[in-house]
């Protein structure tokens, strides 16, 4: 009904009082564009953190815990079954953090359909030899290919080959700390004694750079080949069986099911780092706060500009209404007026957001630190432009509907007399 | 049309109440004819607007009964008065009251552009041709501030006759003018009345405008003591 004509009389309106429309409306780009730049970046750098813990987590962990045995003497004993005990005895036996039949557990996991990949793993303490003194370190020994299809263990190799790893016998890949400790270079054969008191001596063939410094003093990366026979294990010893699953939301559940029936400790990602989840969720709820206030900030200042141009156009809208328009058609002048303000307002503020972002995302951003970021990071999700555009028109729908109100309720022969 | 009688009112009665109850119309019973130009005179306040803006449907607040076109506005929702007004009542104000936002033709447009019956290049067509009958259509491109009061005068007489209405009603309309532009305004009512037939209900002050209508209707303190 006549919807063009409102819009007709509403354009009319906005642009006889273009100024305050202006002004209106440059409030709401001001709020959208730090929405969607304040959004972008920290869900980039929420991103950039995640990327750092999540990436190379695996989303289920296998292992074995060396700990006391689950059944003490004690409960044996038939008097005290319905009782809590504490007495505890028997220490830990077996001595291994071993995963035993692994070769079947991992076959199990690769039928697994939920399964996308597995990477088996061992850690092997050693000690790296540095002229007189001894610096305790771990070799992780992984299996080259799955680490870095799953993994993306090439990227935080920032220097030398990540496949020499698998093409050269007897190589290992240092922590970027433990080598700057050691004085070593690409191609140096450095000496490493194992935990059993051998010497052992591996060629160097990269650098690796995770981004948290105190794992870069102590890691370091061999192939699983080179750790078990640092270990003097035989081939089949495993220690850690990393599980990366097609959807990750499922490893809760997925952990308690591997853990009960491989008999082993399993972890999912969301225990092993639930403070990294926590610092995300607080920084997207910081962002969507600040985006807020600016735009209630914004709508207030409609609210505002509208009042003042109801009492600026009394006289239209009592001839708007002697002339046959009805209270409703000005309630609707007045809402298309407000939320045309939100939306060119939004849109104009989605482009300078983007833009914004864009500038920021060219800023270098260099640190030691984290190897593959060069800029800051920028997030473009759409997501967050559609958000940003609901909010404006919601705002200024909301900022409208009380002026809008108080024009539709105007009396046209209290005007008309007033005069 | 079937109905000779275009607005009919029954024993209208209105008050005020602030802060005591004052009675303003007592027991109006009026009915204006197709065709028939007609004057409403009376003292200062003795009530002529206020019983203009209630035949108008502006305002709703009274007792008695009133009858446009032999329909009842009595209980009507302010959207199907609104719908009354653009359709069948064309209204003159003494104080122009044109859309400064708007120019001179899309002021005469609007309310036929609302009651949206006529296509927008014939509702253009027609409203020119009101703006010739009236002779001001060379400003019509014009912007509604850019005009004298005379012209602004004659515009909303134009806008008044866009939808063909039963009735003209006119709140003073020469009040504000000159004496050549009061003349212009008048020999246009008359005309209206003569050679369209268009029924007119204006409320005056001057007498020898009242003098040359058809009829006139004398009002005092609330009562019409001469129709
Ligand atoms: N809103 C109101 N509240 C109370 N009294 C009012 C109100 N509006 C008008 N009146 C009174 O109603 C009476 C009639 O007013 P009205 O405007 O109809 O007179 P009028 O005949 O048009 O006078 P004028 O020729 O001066 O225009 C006046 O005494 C006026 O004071
Ligand atoms: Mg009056």
């Amino acid at each position: 009904m006549n919807t063009k004509l409102i819009f007709r009389i509403a354009k009319s309106l906005l642009l006889a009082r273009w100024r305050q429309t202006l002004v209106a409306a440059v409030g709401v780009t001001f709020s959208i564009t730090m929405f969607i730049t304040l959004l972008g970046f920290m869900n980039g750098l929420n991103d950039l953190l995640d990327s750092l813990i999540l990436n190379r987590t695996p989303h289920v962990r296998l292992f074995n815990e060396i700990k006391a045995t689950k059944h003490q003497p004690i409960d044996l004993s038939g008097r005290f079954k319905a009782y809590h005990n504490f007495i505890k005895s028997i220490k830990p036996s077996g001595n291994s953090t071993e995963i035993r039949n692994n070769g079947l557990i991992m076959q199990a996991l690769q039928k697994d359909d939920r399964v996308l990949g597995i990477s088996p793993k061992m850690t092997a303490q050693v000690f790296y030899n540095v002229g007189e003194i001894d610096i305790t370190g771990v070799v992780n020994g992984i299996d080259v290919e799955a680490e870095s299809k799953l993994f993306f263990f090439q990227d935080y190799v920032t220097e030398g080959s990540y496949l020499d790893l698998k093409n050269v016998p007897n190589s290992i890949i240092l922590g970027k700390g433990a080598a700057e400790k050691m004085l070593a270079k690409i191609g140096d054969v450095i000496q490493i004694t194992t935990p059993k008191g051998e010497r052992f001596p591996l060629k160097v063939v990269g650098f690796f750079q995770s981004g948290i410094i105190e794992i870069d003093k102590v890691q370091s990366y061999a192939s699983i080949k080179t750790a078990q026979k640092l270990l003097g294990v035989t081939n089949s010893y495993v220690t850690d069986i990393q599980v990366k699953l097609k959807d990750m939301t499922l490893a809760p559940t997925l952990s308690k099911e591997y853990a009960h029936i491989f008999n082993s400790d399993a972890e999912d990602i969301q225990t092993a780092n639930s403070q990294f989840e926590t610092g995300s969720s607080i920084r997207t709820l910081i962002s969507y706060a600040v985006g807020i206030t600016l735009l209630i900030v914004a709508g207030f200042g409609i609210y505002n500009i509208l009042n003042m141009m109801i009492y600026e156009k009394m006289d239209t809208i009592a001839i708007l209404k002697a002339t046959g328009f009805s209270g409703k058609d000005v309630n609707r002048i007045f809402i298309t007026i407000a939320l045309s303000i939100g939306f060119f307002g939004g849109i104009t503020g989605l482009l300078c957001g983007f833009l914004l972002s864009s500038v920021i995302d060219q800023i270098p951003f260099n640190t030691a630190a984290l190897p593959t970021v060069s800029t800051y990071p920028i997030n473009y999700n759409l997501k967050f432009y559609f958000i940003g555009i609901s909010f404006s028109l919601i705002t200024t729908y909301f900022a409208g509907l009380f002026p809008a109100r108080k024009a539709s309720k105007i009396d046209p022969v209290d005007i008309i007399r007033g005069k | 049309m079937q109905h000779s009688t275009i607005i009919e009112a029954k024993a209208i009665n209105k008050s005020f109440h602030d802060p005591i109850t004052i009675p303003i119309l007592k027991d109006i019973n009026l009915s204006v004819n197709k065709g028939e130009f007609t004057s409403i005179v009376g003292k200062s306040g003795c009530g002529k607007s206020t019983l203009l803006y209630i035949l108008s449907t502006m305002d709703t607040d009274y007792e008695g009964e009133l009858l446009i076109d032999g329909i009842s506005m009595k209980g009507k929702k302010e959207q199907d008065l609104a719908r009354v007004r653009n359709e069948k009542i064309g209204f003159v104000f003494q104080f122009h009251y044109l859309l400064n936002e708007f120019t001179v033709l899309q002021n005469v447009m609007l309310p036929g552009l609302k009651l949206n019956k006529y296509s927008e290049q014939e509702l253009e067509h027609r409203a020119m041709e009101h703006l010739r009958k009236l002779g001001i259509e060379n400003q019509a491109l014009k912007s509604a501030t850019q005009l004298s009061g005379g012209e602004k005068q004659r515009v909303a007489i134009a806008r008044a006759l866009i939808n063909d209405p039963l009735i003209i009603m006119g709140d003073e309309p020469t009040g504000n003018l000159d004496k050549k532009n009061t003349e212009v305004v008048f020999e246009i009512f008359q005309q209206l009345a003569t050679e369209y037939h268009q029924a007119l209900l204006i409320v005056t002050h001057d007498p020898s405008f009242a003098s040359r209508t058809n009829r006139i209707i004398e009002m005092e303190d609330g009562r019409i003591i001469k129709s």
